[in-house]
């Protein structure tokens, strides 16, 4: 049997009565960069910090390279990280930050020397090895934490948020730097984050996490294009989620208008959610209903975002987001009645499942607002 | 990677570097109990037994309390402490204002004389006024009370000891205030008034709290002043001392000294609630504050600080004045007479070295141990629960008055059956108890060091596969030599001038200067008892300077990144 290289089982973890990670499982390839994507307090960090041994589970197992570490301390494990602060020595210049852990490993002054200087090359920072880590920018500094986490040639490299405390163009320009490091390495790697667009841009899959669970595992255009779930459909990218009511096992009644559903949902169910993308409607195409879902609105106002007009659109009872493109011909005005349509593919169905939801204040709230800002948007 | 591999490393890896991480830890919290804890317990088991040691439940207290002569301690304590803290308070309240909220001129000046009084002994300030308000003080006539001889002098001398200790919290309190918030009530156009009671005193509110309980544990507590000039006027402190060294009643020493401790509990919890509102209070955000010049606020100002300023030059002056008059006040030709201690009691020059020498390896060892034991519990993630014990135990010596801790070691360490029976009276004794007695301010100092660094660098060098020493070595201790030469320095400057933890603890080879300070003006030669506190405060000021100029040039050498 195929074993892969990071392997991960049913791994729990609880600050008191919160729980931070809740029966997480998974499997990371050799070679692969995963992103674990989330709003904060999510468990997206602790998870890494486990992987790290920095943060002792209370259950589960984790298997890398065959060994199983578990129960390993920090140091006898095989990864470099690089932390959100950098974490680079102060006092030390930037060849000794990087060599920091190579002095122990008996090799010779010069080979150190040349390492170090093989890896400034490598994070494009020829030259600085004299310089105090307070005499850089913040994305050497960054550079400067990954050149060292790779020192040790690690079998697995761990980015906690890396390029969160940067200027946007230098993060921009890093996200590129260290995904195509990533590739000429072949090393596996793991960064957390909390922005969606990092996540879709760099990694090979992502692991969408809330309240301490994974909702989704796929590659970025799976888990945008497929959503698994309400949460995940509105945490990537925006979406518009508008209940819906079964008048039988295929049929949502919704906003007034009703869909047909491609398979039908369990006999039970009687509600569901159903979402669809901004920039998946089509205005006043007059297709057929049995391509997809037509509904009846009017424009209650116009928001421009630059590269396209986002319209916001009053259904029976309920307000929706569309994203007008098309460059040829101009919006609607402001209380114009329009058609909408959605094609069948672009519509996900969620049926209402009853999961409760973890209530506890403070950690949990983003995932709370994110849930309550998709019932703004119906409402 | 083989299977075979993986078991052979599995075996390798048991964990060296968290039994080290644990055994220290272990090592730190068996220090605390063996010098805190026990002796406290000791002394609590002690106040509730009879002189043949069986158990009297509360018999002691009874008698305690039936007793008017030591009850009216507990009011003159009382007293005198609320009079120290209204006076040290609302004076240091003016001087950190002008200090922070003003234009004044020289203020580098006022700081320095301010703080002064840190570096001598507390019985200097008693001897002083003993020269100027005494039976035969030149200015006697000034004294509005007949005699300086109890509350009043103790007063006068605590306010001057206490004086550098509020203005320092208070200082800190006015400049952490964030300027923004006084550019905000200049928009609004607020009277000036209005700022100071809505703006200004709000954000030091939590400062002044702290300085108040502070002052009052500092007064209540202090032996020296009170031994030296509180004449036929009993307070608690000197009565802990004349049960135990005159009546050699050791139980009623330890009633006394449970009754010391609840003023000094109290004032320990409220600064700790105070403490943690005081952080959240400032973000990063804030600005720093200018002051507009105002010509009527400065001048008022700074004739306070001159007032103030005045009276501190003033007590020390007449100590060194004192302490080479030839023969006071008959001969006021200038001598070094004084200076011969060996003709006198208390152990000569011979307590001096020991001092010295008690100093110097509490500043030392003091700094490894403290230092290390916060390095520990701040930066390790090993036995967390014993963790939160060790930092527990030290906040304790906070709240423990130096005497209370010298009886408490009494007690512990003179029972025969201790095995650490060896170490009484001897120097190391002396070290141990100054140690644990100026523990608090020292972890503390620690502690807030430790936090400024990233807390990934242990979690870095895990990850580089270096072990936590070597980091520790390299990194963490550069980054905190600072405070780490801070704490050496209070701890070598406590130790010298200390008396009240001391007092029972010395033995005929380790007579310490402060306590000949006492020893010599209690044998009524009180000309060299000033001339010892005199040179007690001049060899802490040199130290300090030698501390400061060798720091300097330290931090200059190792601490090249901070400047760049």
């Amino acid at each position: 049997m195929h074993a892969a290289y990071l392997s991960i089982d049913q791994l729990y973890k609880h600050f008191g009565d919160f729980t931070a990670l809740d029966d997480i499982s998974l499997q990371v390839e050799e070679g692969e960069f995963i992103c674990f994507l989330g709003p904060s307090g999510c468990g997206k960090t602790t998870l890494l910090r486990a992987i790290a041994g920095l943060e002792p589970s209370d259950g589960g197992t984790i298997i890398q390279g065959g060994r199983n570490i578990g129960n390993v301390s920090p140091s006898k494990r095989d990864f470099g990280i690089v932390f959100q602060s950098y974490a680079l020595f102060p006092n030390l210049n930037v060849a000794d930050n990087i060599s920091y852990g190579l002095v122990n490993s008996k090799v010779s002054k010069t080979a150190r020397g040349n390492r170090v200087a093989q890896l400034l090359a490598q994070v494009d920072l020829v030259g600085i090895e004299e310089k105090f880590p307070a005499q850089l920018s913040g994305g050497q500094q960054q550079r400067v934490a990954l050149a060292r986490a790779l020192a040790m040639e690690p079998g697995l490299l761990l980015l906690d948020e890396p390029l969160s405390a940067l200027d946007a163009n230098v993060r921009h320009h890093l996200r590129g730097e260290i995904c195509s490091l990533q590739r000429a390495l072949g090393i596996t790697t793991i960064m957390v984050t909390h922005d969606q667009e990092e996540a879709l841009t760099m990694a090979d899959r992502i692991v969408v996490m809330n309240a301490g669970k994974i909702e989704q595992i796929g590659t970025p255009e799976q888990i945008y294009r497929h959503p698994r779930n309400a949460f995940v459909a509105n945490f990537i990218g925006s979406m518009n989620i508008l209940d819906g009511e079964l008048l039988d096992e295929a049929t949502v009644l919704v906003a007034g208008s009703e869909f047909t559903l491609d398979q039908p949902v369990a006999t039970g169910v009687r509600k569901g959610k159903l979402g669809f993308r901004p920039e998946s409607i089509q205005l006043n195409t007059n297709q057929p209903t049995d391509l997809g879902l037509v509904l009846k609105g009017r424009v209650l106002e116009k928001i421009f975002m630059g590269a396209f007009v986002r319209l916001r659109i009053a259904l029976k009872g309920l307000t929706i987001e569309l994203d007008f493109t098309s460059q040829r011909t101009a919006p609607p005005d402001v209380e114009q009645r329009v058609d909408l349509f959605i094609a069948r593919n672009d519509i996900h169905f969620y049926p209402h499942e009853a999961r409760v939801l973890p209530v506890k204040a403070g950690v949990e709230s983003t995932a709370q607002s994110s849930l309550l800002n998709v019932q703004g948007a119906v409402q | 990677m083989s299977n075979t591999v993986a078991l052979s490393e599995k075996y390798r890896y048991l964990d060296t570097e968290a039994y080290i991480q644990k055994g220290l830890l272990l090592l730190g919290i068996a220090f605390l109990v063996l010098f805190l804890l026990l002796p406290l317990i000791s002394m609590l088991q002690k106040s509730v037994q009879n002189q043949a040691g069986e158990f009297v439940a509360l018999e002691n207290f009874i008698l305690y309390f039936d007793s008017p002569i030591l009850f009216q301690s507990i009011y003159n304590s009382l007293k005198v402490a609320l009079a120290t803290t209204a006076i040290v308070v609302s004076s240091a309240f003016l001087v950190a204002y002008a200090l922070t909220r003003s234009q004044i001129k020289g203020k580098k000046t006022v700081k320095i004389i301010a703080s002064l009084p840190l570096f001598a002994p507390s019985l200097l300030p008693a001897l002083s006024l003993i020269y100027l308000f005494g039976n035969q003080g030149i200015l006697k006539s000034w004294l509005p009370v007949e005699s300086i001889y109890g509350p009043v002098g103790i007063v006068i001398g605590l306010s001057f000891w206490l004086f550098p200790h509020a203005l320092m919290i208070l200082t800190t309190a006015f400049s952490n205030s964030d300027g923004r918030l006084y550019e905000a009530a200049a928009a609004l156009r607020t009277p000036s008034w209005r700022v100071f009671l809505t703006v200004t005193l709000p954000s030091v509110r939590y400062g002044l709290v702290n300085t108040i309980f502070v002052c009052f544990t500092l007064a209540i507590t202090d032996f020296g002043v009170a031994k030296i000039i509180g004449g036929q006027y009993n307070v608690l402190a000197t009565d802990i001392y004349k049960q135990v060294v005159g009546q050699q009643n050791f139980e009623m020493g330890a009633v006394v000294s449970v009754v010391l401790l609840l003023p000094a509990l109290l004032s320990f919890w409220v600064e700790r609630k105070v403490q943690r509102k005081q952080t959240a209070q400032l973000n990063a955000r804030a600005s720093i504050y200018h002051p507009a010049a105002n010509q009527l606020r400065d001048s008022v100002l700074l004739l306070c600080c001159t007032l103030v300023c005045g009276f501190l030059v003033l007590v020390i002056a007449m100590a060194i004045y004192a302490s080479l008059v030839t023969f006071w006040p008959y001969n006021l030709s200038l001598s070094l007479d004084n200076y011969r201690f060996d003709m006198m009691d208390g152990g000569g020059w011979g307590s001096y070295k020991n001092s010295l020498q008690m100093a110097t390896l509490s500043a030392v060892l003091g700094t490894i141990v403290i230092f290390s034991l916060a390095y520990l519990n701040e930066k390790l993630t090993v036995l967390p629960y014993l963790r939160g014990v060790l930092h527990f135990m030290a906040m304790i010596p906070m709240a423990v008055p130096g005497l209370v801790l010298g009886l408490a070691y009494i007690f512990f360490f003179n029972s025969p059956s201790n095995p650490f029976n060896f170490l009484y009276a001897s120097l190391a004794i002396l070290v141990l108890n100054t140690v644990v007695h100026f523990y608090t301010v020292c972890h503390l100092t620690a502690i807030t060091s430790l936090k400024q660094i990233d807390r990934e660098f242990e979690a870095v060098s895990a990850s580089l596969k270096v072990p936590f020493y070597t980091t520790f070595r390299r990194v963490t201790l550069p980054l905190c030599l600072p405070s780490v030469l801070d704490v050496s320095m209070y701890l070598f400057i406590n130790a010298l001038t200390t008396v009240s933890a001391v007092v029972f603890l010395y033995s005929a080879d380790t007579t310490l200067a402060s306590v000949a300070i006492m020893n010599m003006d209690e044998a009524g030669d009180t000309a060299p008892a000033a001339a010892m506190a005199v040179l007690l405060m001049g060899t802490a000021l040199v130290v300090k300077s030698l501390h400061w100029y060798l720091s300097r040039s330290l931090i200059s050498r190792t601490q090249r990144w901070r400047n760049v």
